[in-house]
Parts: C-alpha cells; structure tokens; sequence
C-alpha cells in the first residue's frame, strides 16, 4: 500500500471503524453501569441526591486546599495536559474545519502558533507524569502495565500531530496518515480503558455528591 | 473454589450496582486518594492507598460486569478474587481503614472509596476474613446484646447508682415518651456520666424520654465487619423497641458508626423506612437549644477545639449543631485545620479499636491528630464520640501530651442553669 492509499484509508475505512468501535463501545459501557441499578434509600433524606450530585459533577473539578498542597503536582500536570487535550482537539483550525465537514457544526479555531504551544505543553505534563508515576512509590505500585499502555495511547496523538504539523522526517500524507491512525487507537481504546472516565466521570461525580448530599454534606 | 471463597464472591457480587461500577469504570490510578488517608500519610505504606484496599471488589466488578473482563474470564485471563488475595488484603480493608471516607470527598472522578472499602468488607468477612476481635464483637453484639457483653443487669445497676447519687430519674420502658435513647455500651460502663447529662439536660428541657430495656444497645458491629444480615437483625431490635414504645424519635448517643447504622444504614438494612425518627444527640440538644430549652449558667474561660467524629461530620452530616451548642458554654473556640467535613479521623473507627492486631498502626496515625492538635493547642478537646475519646486518650497518652478530652454532652449538662 503506498502512502496514499493510506492515507485514504485511515480517513474513510479506519476512520469509520474506529467511529462506530467508539460509538458503540461508550453506549455499551454506560449501559452496563446504568443497568445494574441502585437501591432506593429508605432513610429520611437531609438533602437533595438530584442537586447535590449535580453541584458535585461541578465542584470536584475544584481541588480542596489540603489535598492541592498535599497532590500539587498530580493536580498542576493533570490540568495541564487535560486543558491542553482539549485545545489541540477542538481549536485546532483543521480539527475544526474535519469537524464541520462531518456534522455540519462549526467554531472559532484558536490562532496555530497558540494551540502548536499549548501541544507541546501538554506534551512535557505527559512526560513529567510518566517520570512522576516511576517516581514515586505510591504511584509505582499502583501503576499496571494498562496505565503505560494508556500513557502512551494519549500522548501519541500529540506527538504524531506536532510532528504532521512540522513536516518533520517523513513525507505529509504519510506523516498526516500515522497521525489519524494514532487518534483511531485512542478511539477504539477509549470505551474499553480508564479512559472511559471521560463520560463515567459525570456519572461517578453524581454519585458521590448524590450519597453525600442525601446525609446533608455537599462533597 | 471452597465453600466460604464461594460465599465470598457471592457477597463482593452482590455488592456491585450502578455506584461502584461508575466509580472503578472512572478511576485513573491517580493516587491522590493515597494522600488524603492518615494510614497512607502517617506509614508510608503505598498498600494503604484507598482505592487500592478496594481490590477484590474491584476483580468481581470487572470480571463479572464488563464485557471486556467476561470475555477475559472465558480466556481465563482475568485475575482472580482467591484465598491469598483476601488474606494478603484483610489487614488492608479492616486494620488500615476505618471507613472514615476523607478520600471520598477528594477523588478527582468523584469515587465514594470509603463505600467501596465497606462494600468489599462483606465479602472479606463472608469469605472468612474479618479480623478475630470484630468477629468475637459481632457474636457478642448478636447473642447478648452488647458487643462489650454489658447485659441488662449491669445497665440497671448503673441507672440505679445514677438515681441515687443524682436524684434524677431515668426512665425505663416508658410508653409513648417522646425520645428513645440508645446507648454504647461503653458508655454504660466507662462513662456513665453521659447518662447522667442526657436525664439532667432532659429534665430541665421538659422533654420525655425513655430507654429499652429490650434495645438500649446503639452500636452496630454487623456494619464495622461488613455482615449486612447481622447488622439488620441488630437494627430490627431497635425499631421493634420503638415502636413497642410508640416514641417519636430514637436518639443515637455520642458515637459516630451508631449513628451511620442506625440513622443512615438502618431502613435500608431492615428493607423498610421508619415509622420514626432518628436524630443524633447533637441534633436533639441543637433543637433544643433554637428553642430556648437549655439555660446555662456560665460558661468555660479555656481555650477549647472541637474534633469531628468522621461518621457524625462527614459521613453523618451533623457539622453546624456542635459548633453552635459550643458556642453556648465556651467563649474561646478554636477550629483545627481541616475541621468540619474534611477533618482527619482520629484513626480507630469503623472497628480499628476492636480489633487487636491494629493497636499499633492506629497509635502510629494518631500522629495526624497530633499535628492538628499542635497546630492551635488547646487547653481541652471536645467531641462526640465515646471511641474517638477513649482513642484519642490513649493516642495523647502515647505522646506525652496532657490535653483533657470532653464530651460535648456531658459539658453542656454540667453549665446548666440550676433554676
């Protein structure tokens, strides 16, 4: 297959794949979390489980003062490559531009030299978390083999993408092709992985501010 | 698989819904709930992670409720819930956590661990694995009443030496009184003074109240070891009380699981929502007080700090209610750091302190409670737990410091006005 045929192939075929693997795979996920269901408390409620979930979906993205002294770093470096996954992915001008030719919706893009920074951002707070997580003996034996695997699932993308970006070493198609393949792994991983947190957050969120707020503390 | 591993799984099975399936699905292995734990931050120990100590729970859910670990399972790739598993984790899950749930209020995906870790205790304990001194606890709690084996005698005998020492009344099985107060038993042994606040606040308040003699027991340790269907026969006792009594409200005394037991966990044990309330003391004195019941005489000059039982605050919800009543007898009230709902446990609940084998690692993270005590030294502690106090003691006795420790109660009482 020449670089071409490739390239024409992670953007159509692989592309599709991995869309309806992603598609599929969060339906089933949340799916088999919500079909096991959870009994009704019959205590007398203190508060609100609706509203206090709601409210802890929101706060917990605020870490409290003794934990962010304690975890500074896990919750700088964490910021850092989750805003910056953000911005590479959506306010990226050709990101967007893909976007809309796909679902017809479009949005500011964010000028290059800007996101092109906030990439290799990202890219350091991976590193450092990779030689924070050897590091330290809490995380090195937390630490599966799954956690590497992941680490180098998210940071793919990043790296193929500055590399496209600069055209460096190899040719365009085939440097943009490498590029699209590393996202469709993500894709295909996301459901299946740790990475699902990025939907089941809200609903673990919910939960707890749910059972807290129940017994009147907002969590 | 034996018979009791069988059992085991059955019961981690059996603990999986919709929660703890949204919470493993979310985690990242972070490891900021290590640094949210005194058993992590005071040893060390990385094994004392929170989210780490829920493993066997973690297996079942992932090999029994996803579909990548069912498939893994047919390929018998998934790691197992075995014998050494629980062994290797029963020091974890019952010796290095006392479910005090400050990791909860942290986890940056929201994972309510400390309900995880309780939920795992019920398969440890099924499978065999619960610590000798919460078992012996448990069997004394079910077959005499009291896991300190206090029987009905020996709280008469106390009422009585209270009756004649005080001249105030005590009353037992009284129909229809307002209140039905539930006592630990070591309050009935090692401090009978807490009696004592409850019939003189009571009296002065003109409020009606009663103890049975079928359920004066509050403390639960059907809930510490993780056996739900114990722990639901330990609370079918006390509503069958109640409601022989016809009160209104059941109060839960100053202990911090009883109150999780019976307030929070109870109706959902049991199947079926109360046809009375329940309030902790601090709760029932607090309303007293808005409405104008207790009059005090004076009030204490010493520097005074309140430490949040993790089971009343946190987990409980009763935070405002001793502050304000504080307020009523002490001028000079000083917070600790991280007071309220992110308070540090005192290091021997949710059943540390019956269990022997953890003497030593719950006087090691006592040193947490050192540092926040050190931080505003007070001249006396006070609280609302009789296992924090008696812990608390002891952690102030290991470390040569001299700070008296005060029910909150009991000092009310004693600042009454004598009108």
């Amino acid at each position: 297959m020449n670089e071409i045929a490739l390239l024409e192939w992670v953007r159509g075929t692989g592309f599709q794949i991995a869309t309806v693997v992603l598609v599929a795979g969060v339906i089933i996920r949340i799916f088999e979390i919500l079909m096991l269901g959870r009994k009704k408390n019959l205590a007398e409620a203190k508060g609100s489980e609706f509203s206090s979930g709601m409210r802890t979906i929101v706060s917990r993205s605020v870490p409290e003062s003794d934990s962010f002294k304690r975890s500074a770093f896990t919750i700088v470096a964490g910021y850092i490559f989750h805003i910056g996954l953000f911005v590479t992915i959506f306010l990226f001008a050709p990101h967007i531009l893909l976007i809309s030719e796909l679902t017809g919706l479009g949005w500011p893009a964010l000028p290059t030299p800007i996101v092109d920074a906030v990439a290799v951002l990202s890219i350091i707070a991976l590193l450092a978390i990779l030689v924070h997580r050897f590091n330290n003996k809490i995380l090195r034996y937390l630490t599966t083999p799954g956690d590497l695997f992941i680490w180098f699932v998210t940071i793919a993308p990043l790296i193929t993408g500055y590399i496209a970006f600069h055209r460096i070493g190899m040719s365009g198609p085939m440097l943009l092709a490498v590029h699209i393949l590393s996202v469709e792994l993500l894709m295909v991983v996301l459901p299946f992985s740790k990475l699902t947190h990025v939907f089941t957050i809200f609903m673990a969120r919910w939960y707890n501010g749910a059972i807290s707020g129940y017994r009147g503390v907002q969590s | 698989m034996s018979a009791s591993l069988e059992k085991g799984v059955n019961a981690l099975k059996q603990q999986v819904d919709s929660s703890v399936a949204a919470f493993f699905s979310s985690c990242v292995h972070c490891g900021m709930c290590a640094d949210t734990c005194l058993f992590q931050t005071e040893t060390g120990n990385p094994a004392s992670t929170p989210i780490a100590k829920a493993e066997p729970l973690r297996r079942v859910w992932k090999s029994e409720y996803t579909l990548l670990g069912r498939i893994g399972k047919m390929f018998g790739l998934s790691k197992k819930v075995d014998e050494k598993l629980l062994t290797e984790w029963e020091t974890m899950v019952y010796d290095n956590c006392t479910l005090c749930g400050r990791c909860s209020m942290v986890c940056p995906v929201g994972n309510d661990i400390a309900l995880m870790i309780r939920k795992t205790r019920e398969g440890m304990a099924a499978a065999g694995h619960a610590p000798e001194g919460l078992i012996g606890a448990t069997n004394r709690s079910i077959k005499i009443g009291s896991p300190m084996g206090v029987k009905l005698p020996a709280l008469l005998a106390q009422i009585r030496h209270l009756e004649e020492d005080t001249g105030l009344k005590v009353p037992v099985d009284v129909e229809g009184a307002e209140y039905m107060l539930l006592l630990s038993s070591m309050e009935i042994m090692n401090f009978p003074e807490f009696m004592e606040a409850i019939a003189r606040i009571f009296d002065k308040a003109g409020a009606t109240w009663t103890i049975s003699s079928e359920a004066f027991e509050a403390t639960n340790s059907g809930i510490q070891i993780g056996v739900s269907d114990l722990a639901a026969e330990l609370v079918q006792r006390v509503v069958d009380a109640a409601e022989k009594l016809k009160v209104k409200t059941v109060i839960s005394p100053e202990c911090g699981h009883a109150y999780m037991a019976i307030r929070w966990d109870g109706p959902n044990l049991v199947g079926k929502a109360f046809s009375f309330k329940v309030r902790h003391i601090l709760e029932v004195l607090d309303t007293f007080r808005e409405e104008g019941r207790l009059k005090l005489k004076d009030k204490i000059s010493e520097k005074v700090t309140y430490h949040d039982p993790c089971q009343i605050s946190r987990r409980g919800g009763v935070i405002d209610q001793p502050r304000r009543l504080i307020d009523l007898f002490a001028d000079d009230f000083v917070e600790m750091p991280d007071a309220g709902k992110m308070n540090w446990c005192c290091g021997a609940g949710g059943g540390v302190s019956s269990n022997e084998r953890a003497d030593e690692v719950r006087l090691q993270v006592f040193k947490r409670k050192k540092a926040q005590l050190e931080e505003v030294q007070p001249d006396a502690i006070i609280s609302a737990c009789s296992n924090c106090r008696i812990h608390i003691e002891d952690g102030l006795e290991e470390y040569g410091m001299d700070i008296p420790l005060m029910s909150l109660t009991e000092t009310l009482a004693e600042h009454l006005a004598d009108d």
